[in-house]
Order: C-alpha cells, then sequence, then structure tokens
C-alpha cells in the first residue's frame, strides 16, 4: 500500500531562487506586528500604515513567488525549504520548515491578497477608534500566523501557526472589550477551538508516536505503515481540529457569534482565510484521507451536515453579520463535504475556496460599509431601500450575492456546481443524500440571501419612521444583536444617516467584486486551477456513475436558485417587513433562530457539566473560591484582616483530603495488586 | 549493584560527591558567617558567599557531567551520582542562583522581602543600642514565633533612621543553602533512609523561609504552619512506607526492593502499601493532587521569592526522588502498580486545571497551574522509559526557570502594601509597563504550551514518551487539561494589553540589578529551551538511573 501510494506523491525538491527566501513572507507581517506591539503609542500615527505595507509586500512577494513556481515543469513544483532543525535528540527529531508547492502558494495568494485589501479597508472602516492601532498589530499577527500555517512543510510547523491564528482570532474577536457579548463570544470561540486543538494535537501526537516524524514529506510516505485503525484515527482527530478551527457541525457554534469582532475581521479570518483553514488540513493531509474511506465518509457527512444546518439557521435571523456567517458555515460545508469526497472533490473544493474567499469577504465588507452608513446597526428590519444611498456599495455586495447564490456564469456558479456533480457520484444511496443536501441547500442559499438583499437594500425605508428602541432587547427572545449603543437617540429616524463610504473602502470592494465575477470561470474552466494544483493534491478524478447526469446539474441547481430566490420574494418583497422581530412563528423558524438548539445542546452538554464538576472539585478542595478578595476594600485594605480572610482553608481538612487520598491509594494498589 | 563490598564503602568518591559537599560545607560556613561578622556588612558578604558556593557546585556539577567520569555508588551505597542524578543536580544549582537573587533584593521591597514590622524594628534598636552580636544558631526560629527574631541591622551603619526600612534576616542565605542540600541528596538518594534524612534537612528550612515575610505578616505565619503541620503529616506516611517496605525486602537500598519483588517469596501487601504511603510522602513534595492541598496556601502567603524557591527547586528535587524510586525500585512491578498512578496523574492535571480556572490571585493561580503540571510530570515519570526519563528531566529544568521568572515578575506588581496579587491589579499593565507584561505573557504562553516556549518542548516530549509507552488515556487528558488550562492563561494576557489600568491601580517598580538579572535568564532560558532544546534534550537523554 505504502509503495503505491509512494509512486503517487511528487518528489520533493529543496527551494532554490526566490524560494530560498520564502521566509520572508512571514517575517514581514511578522515584524509589523512585533513593532506595533512594542512600539507602544509612538507608533500610533503611522502604525497602521505600515501594517497594512508589510502585508501589501508579502503579496508582492507571493505574487513573485507564484510566477516563478509557474515557470517549473510541474514536477519541481513541491520544494521545501528547512529553515532549522528545532530538536534532534535521540528519538525525537522535528524540523522546522516551509513547503513550497502550488497549494500552499495558492493559500499564500489568497491570504496575503484579500489580507491587503482588507488592510486597506480597516484604514477606513477603524479610522476613528482609538485602538486602531492594536487592530493593525493583531490583523499582522494574524496574517504571519496563517502563511506559518498553510507554509509549513511539518505537522508541527503547521500547529504553531494554527495556535497563533487561533490567538489572534479569540483577541479580535473579543477586540471591543467594553462589550460583554464581545468576550463572551470571544471564550466561546476559543474554548470550541480549543476543543478542535486538542483533537489536532492527539493527531500528530500519535503520528509521531508511530512514525517518528512529523514532515509532510516522511509521514506522507510512511503513512501505509500504520495500522488502518490508526490511519482512520489520525484522520478522524485531524478532522476535529478541522471542525474546531472552521466551525463545522458539531462545533459550529462559535463561528456566528464571532461576529461581534470588527467587521474586516469577519471578512478576513472568520469568512476568507482562517475558517479554511480546516479544507487546507485535510487537503494538505489527503494521502492520509486516502487512505481510509472510514474516514473520508465522516468528512462528507459533516460537510453535508454543516451546510444544511448553515443554510437552514440563515434564513432565520434577521442580523446582517450572522446571516452572512452561518452563510459561511454553510458554504465551508461545502467544501468540507468536497474534500471529503477525495480525489474528484480536492480542486472543486479548493476552487469554491478560493471563489468564496473573493464573494464572501466582499460580502462582509458590504455589510461593514452598510453598518458605517447606518450607525453600527446591524438588524435588517431596520433597514430598507438603502440601495440609492449607497451605490457603489449596493452594486459591489450585488455582485457578490449573485455569485454566493450560483447565479449563471458568476464566480459560485462554476465552483459549488463542481462540488454539486461531485457529490452526486458513488453509490445511489450516497450520492442522493450527499447531492441531495447540497442541492437543497443551494436553493436555500438563494432563499436566505435574497431575503437579505430584499430587506437591506430594497423596499420602503423602514429606518426613517422608526421609534427609539423602549426596553433593553431581551436576549432570551433573540440571541443577536443586543443593543450596543447605549447612548440617547438611538434607534429614532434621526439617528440614521445612510451614506456611501470613503474611498480606502470601496475600493476593495470593488476589487473583490470583480474576483467575486470572473475567478470561478478563470478557475474552473479549462480545469486551470486543478492542473496547477495537481503536483500537491493529485491529478483530478473524473465523475462516475452520478445519480444525475452531470451535464444536467448546472441547470437543476439554476432552477432551485431561481426557486429559492421566488419565495423569497414572495415572503419578503412583496410584503411589508415588521420592524419588530415577529414571536408568534412556527416550530421550525424556531428551531432556526435558536440555531438549531445548538447552544441549548452545548450548554446542556458540556458546560453544565463543567461548571458542576468545578463546583464539585472546589467543594472536595474545602474552599471558597476567594469570595473574600472581590471588593477593592479587600484588595487594598490591611495586611492582617485580608490574610484572615483568604485562606479560610483549615489545616485539619487540608490533612483530611490528604487523608482520603492516601487510603484510596492504599486500597486501590492493594486490590490492583492482589488478587 | 545490590552488594557493594566493604572496602569501596570506605573509599570516599569525593569528585563525586564534591557539589554536595560544596554546598553542605557551604551552609556551616555561612552559620559561622552569621556569627562571626558585623551586622553591617552579613547581607553583602552572605550574598556573595551563597552566590559563589552555588556557582562553584554548578561548575563540579559540569565538570563531573564532561568528565566522563561514569556513575558511581558512594558512602555505602546511600547516594547515587547517576547521569541522570547530575542532571537533577545541575538543574537545581541552575535554579538556585536566580532564587538566591531574588532572595537577596531590596530594590523591590525596600530592606528586603524579609521579615520587619514595628515591633522588629523596636526590638531592634534596643539590641542595636546595647550593641549585641547576636548568635544565629540558637536562634533558630520555630516557625510560628517570628515576631520576636525579627533582628534586624540598619542600612549605613547603626544610627536610628526611622525612614530608612530596617535591614531583612540574613539568616536566609544559611536556609537557603542548607534547604539546596537536602534536596540535592534528596534527588541522588540511593536507599529510602537516606531520602528520609534529605527530605528532612530540605524541609526544615524551607518551612521557616515561608513565615518570614516583611509583609502582611499573619498570612506568611499561617502558611508556614500549615506547610509545616502538613509536612510532618507527609513525613509520617512517607517513613510509614519506609517501615513496610524494609519490612518486605529486608533493606531500605532501592535496588534490593527491586531485587526482592523479583524473588520467589513475595508478600504483595507489604510492598504496595508501602509504595503507596511512599509515594503519597513524594507526592506530597512534589504538589501532586489530591496531596496539593498546602501548595496554594503557601505559594500565597510565603514571600514570593520563596515560592520562587520552592515551586522551581522543590518540585525538581521531588521528581528526582519520584523518578529514581519508580525506575530503580518499583520498576520490576511496574506493570501491577502503574494503573492506580495513572488515576492519580489524571486526578492531579483535572484538579490542578479547573481549580485553576476559578482562582483570581495570581500567585494562587499559579500554584494550582503547577499541580496541574506536576500532572504532566508524573506522565513522563510513570512512562518508565528513557524517552520518558529525558523528558521528564527536560520539563523540570523549563519548568523550574520558566515559574522563577512569574514569581518574579509578579514580585514587581505591587500595591500600597505590597505585592497585587489580585489578578484585577493587572488589568492594562501592558500600559504601565510593556516590558514586564511582554515578559510576564510569553512566560504564561510557555507554561501554557506554546509552541517555541521551552513548556511546548516539554510538553512534547513528555506526551510522546507517555504515548509511545501505551498511555493514550493519559495523554488525551493531558492535551485536554493543558487546553483548558491555556484559557486562564491567556486571560491574564488579555487582562493586561485589553483592560485599562484602573486609576488607582498597582504601580510596577522598577527592579534593581539582581531581580532583573533573575527574571532575565528566566525568560531568556525558557525562550532557549523553546528554539534551540537540542542541547538539554541531549543531556537529559545521556543515561540511566544506577541502582
Amino acid at each position: 500500500m505504502s509503495s503505491e501510494l509512494l509512486s503517487q506523491l511528487p518528489p520533493v525538491a529543496p527551494a532554490s531562487g526566490a524560494g530560498s527566501a520564502a521566509w520572508i513572507l512571514v517575517a514581514l507581517p511578522a515584524l509589523g506586528a512585533a513593532v506595533l506591539f512594542l512600539g507602544g503609542r509612538r507608533t500610533d500615527r503611522w502604525g497602521h500604515l505600515l501594517g497594512t505595507a508589510t502585508v501589501l509586500l508579502s503579496f508582492v512577494y507571493g505574487v513573485v513567488l507564484f510566477f516563478s513556481a509557474l515557470a517549473l515543469p510541474g514536477e519541481e513544483r513541491v520544494r521545501d525549504l528547512p529553515l532549522y532543525e528545532w530538536f534532534a535528540s535521540g528519538s525525537l527529531s522535528v524540523e522546522f520548515g516551509l513547503r513550497l508547492d502550488p497549494l500552499s502558494l495558492t493559500f499564500v495568494l489568497l491570504i496575503t491578497g484579500v489580507g491587503s485589501l482588507i488592510h486597506i479597508y480597516s484604514v477606513g472602516y477603524m479610522a476613528h477608534d482609538e485602538n486602531r492601532r492594536k487592530f493593525f498589530a493583531m490583523l499582522n499577527l494574524f496574517v504571519a500566523s496563517m502563511l506559518v500555517l498553510v507554509l509549513g512543510n511539518g505537522f508541527l510547523t503547521l500547529y504553531l501557526g494554527w495556535e497563533g491564528v487561533g490567538l489572534a482570532s479569540y483577541l479580535l474577536i473579543g477586540f471591543y472589550v467594553q462589550r460583554p457579548l464581545a468576550a463572551s463570544a470571544a471564550k466561546k470561540a476559543f474554548l470550541m477551538n480549543r476543543v478542535g486543538d486538542v483533537g489536532l494535537a492527539l493527531a500528530i501526537f500519535i503520528l509521531f508516536a508511530q512514525l517518528g516524524t512529523t514532515q509532510y514529506t516522511e509521514v506522507f510516505a510512511r503513512i501505509g505503515e500504520l495500522s488502518p485503525g490508526a490511519v482512520t484515527a489520525v484522520a478522524l482527530l485531524l478532522l476535529l481540529g478541522a471542525c474546531g478551527k472552521s466551525g463545522q457541525f458539531p462545533l459550529q457554534a462559535w463561528l456566528p457569534d464571532a461576529m461581534e469582532g470588527p467587521t474586516p475581521v469577519s471578512a478576513l479570518i472568520h469568512a476568507a482565510t482562517m475558517v479554511t483553514a480546516g479544507v487546507y488540513l485535510v487537503a494538505r493531509s489527503h494521502p492520509i484521507y486516502d487512505l481510509t474511506p472510514t474516514g473520508q465518509l465522516v468528512v462528507t457527512i459533516v460537510g453535508a451536515v454543516t451546510l444544511l444546518i448553515g443554510a437552514i439557521v440563515g434564513c432565520a435571523y434577521d442580523d446582517i453579520k450572522k446571516v452572512l456567517a452561518y452563510s459561511t458555515v454553510s458554504q465551508i460545508g461545502y467544501m468540507m463535504l468536497a474534500v471529503g469526497l477525495g480525489p474528484i472533490g480536492y480542486a472543486a473544493g479548493l476552487a469554491h475556496l478560493l471563489t468564496h474567499g473573493f464573494f464572501k469577504a466582499g460580502l462582509f465588507l458590504g455589510a461593514g460599509s452598510v453598518m458605517h452608513g447606518m450607525a453600527d446597526e446591524t438588524d435588517m428590519r431596520r433597514f430598507g431601500g438603502l440601495w440609492r444611498h449607497m451605490p457603489i456599495t449596493f452594486a459591489t455586495f450585488t455582485l457578490g450575492y449573485l455569485a454566493l447564490i450560483g447565479f449563471p456564469f458568476l464566480s459560485g456558479f462554476y465552483s459549488k456546481d463542481l462540488i454539486i456533480e461531485a457529490a452526486l457520484g458513488g453509490s445511489p444511496v450516497r450520492g442522493w443524500l450527499l447531492g441531495g443536501a447540497a442541492l437543497l441547500a443551494a436553493g436555500l442559499t438563494s432563499f436566505y440571501m435574497t431575503r437579505l438583499m430584499l430587506m437591506t437594500f430594497f423596499g420602503p425605508e423602514r429606518w426613517r419612521s422608526l421609534t427609539p428602541r423602549s426596553a433593553p432587547w431581551d436576549p432570551s427572545l433573540e440571541s443577536e444583536a443586543a443593543p450596543q449603543h447605549p447612548e440617547p437617540g438611538h434607534g429614532s429616524p434621526e439617528h440614521y444617516h445612510p451614506h456611501e463610504s470613503p474611498p480606502s473602502m470601496t475600493v476593495p470592494m470593488i476589487v473583490l467584486a470583480i474576483g467575486s465575477v470572473g475567478a470561478g470561470a478563470f478557475l474552473v474552466i479549462g480545469e486551470r486551477l486543478g492542473g496547477w494544483l495537481e503536483p500537491s493534491i493529485g491529478p483530478v478524478r473524473e465523475v462516475e456513475e452520478a445519480v444525475i447526469p452531470t451535464g444536467l446539474v448546472p441547470g437543476i441547481a439554476s432552477v432551485l436558485m431561481l426557486l429559492g430566490a421566488g419565495i423569497a420574494y414572495l415572503t419578503v418583497g412583496r410584503r411589508p417587513v415588521p420592524v419588530e422581530r415577529p414571536q408568534r412563528v412556527s416550530l421550525p423558524v424556531r428551531a432556526a433562530r435558536a440555531d438549531l438548539y445548538a447552544n441549548t445542546i452545548n450548554e446542556k452538554a458540556i458546560a453544565r457539566p463543567g461548571i458542576w464538576l468545578s463546583r464539585a472539585l472546589v467543594y472536595v478542595d474545602n474552599r471558597g473560591v476567594d469570595g473574600a478578595v472581590n471588593g477593592t476594600a479587600a484588595l487594598l485594605g490591611g495586611a492582617s484582616g485580608r490574610a484572615r480572610r483568604t485562606q479560610t482553608g483549615f489545616v485539619r481538612s487540608y490533612a483530611l483530603t490528604m487523608l482520603g487520598g492516601s487510603l484510596v491509594l492504599v486500597a486501590a494498589l492493594l486490590a490492583v495488586a492482589l488478587p | 549493584m545490590g552488594s557493594q563490598s566493604f572496602s569501596d564503602a570506605l573509599g570516599v568518591d569525593y569528585g563525586a560527591l564534591a557539589p554536595l559537599l560544596i554546598v553542605l560545607g557551604g551552609a556551616c560556613v555561612s552559620v559561622l558567617l552569621e556569627a562571626v561578622l558585623p551586622r553591617v556588612r552579613r547581607r553583602s558578604v552572605q550574598l556573595v558567599f551563597s552566590l559563589a558556593v552555588v556557582v562553584v557546585a554548578l561548575a563540579a556539577v559540569i565538570i563531573r557531567a564532561t568528565s566522563g567520569a561514569g556513575d558511581v555508588v558512594v558512602l555505602a551505597g546511600s547516594l547515587s551520582v547517576d547521569a541522570p542524578g547530575l542532571f537533577l543536580w545541575g538543574t537545581l544549582l541552575a535554579l538556585a542562583v536566580p532564587s538566591v537573587l531574588m532572595l537577596a533584593d531590596r530594590s523591590v521591597e525596600p530592606g528586603g522581602v524579609f521579615v520587619a514590622d514595628p515591633e522588629a524594628l523596636a526590638e531592634a534598636q534596643e539590641r542595636v543600642g546595647a550593641g549585641s552580636l547576636r548568635s544565629t544558631s540558637s536562634g533558630l526560629p520555630s516557625g510560628t514565633g517570628t515576631d520576636t527574631h525579627g533582628v534586624v541591622g540598619r542600612r549605613g551603619g547603626a544610627g536610628p533612621e526611622p525612614t530608612t526600612p530596617p535591614e531583612m534576616h540574613t539568616e536566609i542565605f544559611p536556609f537557603v543553602l542548607f534547604a539546596l542540600g537536602g534536596m540535592l541528596a534528596f534527588s541522588a538518594a540511593n536507599d529510602l533512609l537516606t531520602m528520609f534524612v534529605a527530605l528532612e534537612v530540605l524541609s526544615l528550612p524551607l518551612y521557616l523561609l515561608c513565615g518570614l515575610a516583611r509583609r502582611r505578616r499573619l498570612l506568611s505565619q499561617e502558611a508556614a504552619v500549615k506547610y509545616f503541620l502538613l509536612g510532618a503529616f507527609a513525613s509520617a506516611f512517607f517513613l510509614y512506607g519506609v517501615a513496610l517496605l524494609y519490612g518486605y525486602a529486608g533493606s531500605v537500598r532501592l535496588a534490593d526492593i527491586a531485587a526482592s519483588a523479583a524473588g520467589p517469596l513475595r508478600s504483595d501487601a507489604l510492598l504496595f502499601a508501602g509504595l503507596a504511603l511512599l509515594v503519597v510522602g513524594l507526592m506530597f513534595k512534589a504538589s501532586v493532587g489530591p496531596f496539593h492541598t498546602w501548595t496554594p496556601d503557601v505559594y500565597q502567603g510565603a514571600p514570593t521569592p520563596v515560592t520562587a524557591f520552592m515551586a522551581a527547586c522543590t518540585k525538581v528535587a521531588a521528581f528526582g526522588a519520584i523518578l529514581r524510586v519508580f525506575t530503580v525500585a518499583f520498576g520490576t512491578t511496574a506493570l501491577e502498580w502503574r494503573g492506580v498512578l495513572w488515576a492519580v496523574a489524571i486526578a492531579s492535571m483535572v484538579i490542578g486545571t479547573v481549580l485553576g480556572i476559578t482562582q483570581t490571585d495570581l500567585k494562587r493561580m499559579v500554584a494550582y497551574s503547577s499541580v496541574a503540571h506536576a500532572g504532566f510530570i508524573l506522565i513522563g515519570c510513570l512512562a518508565i522509559t528513557p524517552a520518558g526519563l529525558s523528558g521528564t528531566l527536560f520539563y523540570l529544568l523549563a519548568y523550574g526557570f520558566t515559574t522563577i521568572a512569574i514569581l518574579g515578575l509578579v514580585s514587581l506588581v505591587r500595591s500600597g502594601d505590597g505585592e497585587a496579587g489580585h489578578l484585577s491589579g493587572y488589568a492594562g499593565l501592558a500600559q504601565r509597563s510593556p516590558v514586564v507584561a511582554a515578559a510576564l505573557s510569553f512566560c504564561l504562553l510557555a507554561l501554557a504550551g506554546v509552541p517555541l516556549t521551552s513548556g511546548f518542548t516539554a510538553k512534547f516530549a513528555v506526551f510522546s514518551a507517555g504515548l509511545a509507552d501505551g498511555m493514550a488515556p493519559l495523554v488525551i487528558v493531558g492535551l485536554v487539561c493543558s487546553a483548558i488550562a491555556a484559557f486562564f492563561y491567556l486571560r491574564v494576557i488579555v487582562l493586561m494589553y485589553f483592560s485599562d489600568p484602573a486609576p488607582d491601580g498597582p504601580t510596577v517598580s522598577l527592579p534593581g540589578p539582581m531581580t532583573t538579572v533573575a527574571i532575565t535568564l528566566g525568560v531568556a532560558v525558557t525562550l532557549l529551551l523553546g528554539v534551540l532544546p537540542t542541547a538539554a534534550l541531549e543531556w537529559a537523554g545521556a543515561g540511566t538511573f544506577l541502582g
């Protein structure tokens, strides 16, 4: 098995020429982050420009690398650049290095390209934020970590980047520290990501324990030495990591909450790049997944379930960013489904990843532009008729919207069709289930996006006739969009002055809109992307025995798309949209509004037992949890009074705990040792 | 190595013993210095002398380790100087350098962190007036009554200047050297009685040191009493375990216990009951849950430099002894008892992690973090393989330096009357002192096990050793716990960087050269072992225990 696989793997050449300095790609944004973090307030005035410049330079260098790789013959395009041997001692040997191959270079272009646009956009968007320097420092940190993630030549280097992007994402979600919702969203994202990280770490440990290495080259060459069970275990653990990072079922609940972060962050990290790291991981580990049909099947199931969940929940939300977030969940579900299908799907999944990077980033920037003009309002029920007030935003947003729903000949049309065609292959049952899910979600996507368009840009200008919000929004009725601006007058018509955004914001939107229109055709027609990626992910395999003839798929998908849009027009566009959210709704809507009860399940199944466990441990540990030190008086108060109150534990109870532990230990040892 | 001839036992290998002899001899001389020197010169002389002793001993360890002298058992088989033992000695002495520096510092707390309050000041003035030279050896405090022993000198002469804070105890220097000597002997002890004596030698000075804080006297004394009482309790367990094992094997030598276990005549009840009690005593010192109960109170109450010394060095010595006992005495029966200790390791990791989340005082958080880390280290100890041994040794080195750096940094953040231990005091620290905040963040990331810090290398080494030795469940729990624990480390970082400082919040003292050196050393080693760990890993894997 291993020899057969080995023959499929491309030879790995050492990097030379422009590639030998590829570390500059990472070093530039890392330097930017370091200067901005350490420079303090001195860098406030020009920090954002430095941050933008480093990413732009990285992009330029990435383009140079891309063309130098294009000039190479196909079999020499996979190159390794060892940077340094991290440690080598006895059985342990790990090195850090970069892998320059079509897959990683594709991601480099996506990350630095979209990253540059979003840095430029943020210059305008964050212009009035006093923490703009920190924001750019963290964005730079993110870009550097993400580049480490995709450029690493081994799982350990990937893990380094993985932790880095997790950290940056956590910090950026909680960027508005004064908002409690942002803090809790950051916490949630962190915890759910850590669940995934444990899976990834465990997979790496298994590979290391079994093979003694974590370098891609060696791991993929020798993966056949592992027992099938071990391969499947590794594949599933990697998938767990991917699910955490990419917001896939069952770890999807953090991603919509992550929209509490600034909108450029939502566009860059939580739509275009970081959340696709899971897809990258599966595609990068394809030699592992190719060996385990069970692992692949689980990936496809996760993808299919997620794309349905995302699409269904997206239909019920009124918060423009949350709808887009669930749309992201759903679209990454498509990508996951595709890469789970094996060689017939890798290229399709990655093509969708790239086109999605364009149109979703564009949509988020558009949403940010709308918020910018509407005093940071995100509730679509309070929008309406905005198209005439912000024409550029409207035009670019519309192109992104059409690309997302798969309007013929725009980006999403090509890449999504590839995935649906691939999903329809295989055994009939599988083809119908997976392909059916993908088709159904295509219709749903069209519905919720059309609804979003209609509520935001068309219809009467509902924001003109608003009454100020009286009572604070009850978060139990709606988990989204609690009032974030308590200043007086908010919610009244005088508060809103919709206007077009400055050029630093509209230009990136225009560029992304062009990508949304043309990227799909450019990448997919003639299998341009598939051919380019072949050295990394193997040749594209044709779909066999599809349950629906491949030629019919674009037509069916288009019909479903029109159907979804039509239903949206009939239910939303032709009726007045109530400004307050209707509470008497049918059960499915209620379920969708509650995120299909994902949060409830998390709460009941994980959070509660966790709280119980900690309470029980605290109880067993015989002490109140520093209850005395809450007040400032106690904090700053004198020595003795505080001392007595802080150390409430009694020696006798400590001794009792020890005695109990000892007795249990003695009893257990005797019980185990004596037959 | 079960039997050693009598003539071998008589010839003492001074070369092998040199580090231990230097430290213990230095401790005795240090006591004499205390008696002979005039008060004004004691501190500086003691400081230089103690540092010299530690550095010379460290040099002796390095010379021994690089000379290729081979492993020997000395003093009638009571001490074993072998490759892992030398690594432990080197680690202990290397950690002692920043510890001593921090103990002697008086830039952060004027006059030094050790004892002085109004009564002691008044008493001191009387005694200084009487011109008495006090003999220290007769006046060892009994652990609680330190108020009456607050004999202090004055900076720059005998003239009473109420504004100058009184000097601290200089007896702490011999205390530290004695404790260090006990730790060296503890980690090299080749029989259980030597181990017990070493345990007491290292413990008694520590009990005293805990109670000598200048600020928050009651907290400090309460910590000392708790530590002493519980330590005595744990020593009793240890001793009872030794008795049972002697009954089983007819010898207290570690190798003899292993030999008896391999023999035909076995009384498993004695062996395993003895092991359990012995382990309780050892786990107490290493603050492994559920025998950790003293840790948070003592870490919080003791003067911070003492906490650093304990957190780093005691942990190294205790785990050194645990490694040696497990490998030499119980290696052959590991399959039978290992499962039970899995449960202990899991308990320790879970307790440390879950309770760490709920802490609001940074020193207590570090204490619970040390409980969780003790669980991780125990994974390496339970993998009785060369990889497990080298991973554990490396972990101890890495953890020790990181902890010293963290506690050194904690001692700099001060409010009106001492350290601001409460987490709320760290809000916006990055704005007040970017350097301190950056260093503390880096060390916390190391504790969380982020790649390119020593913490990651250490966890990687220990977990992969555990996984290779078939302890997958332990490794999973370890990974989950590190994942959760990262949360409370990160919380501090977020607090420092993203919160606004309270207007009346704590200030950051500018550390003097000694604390600066100590902290820099800790941070540098944390970075070095994360980026270039090869040399340390190789030394840690240089050999195995000699029975």
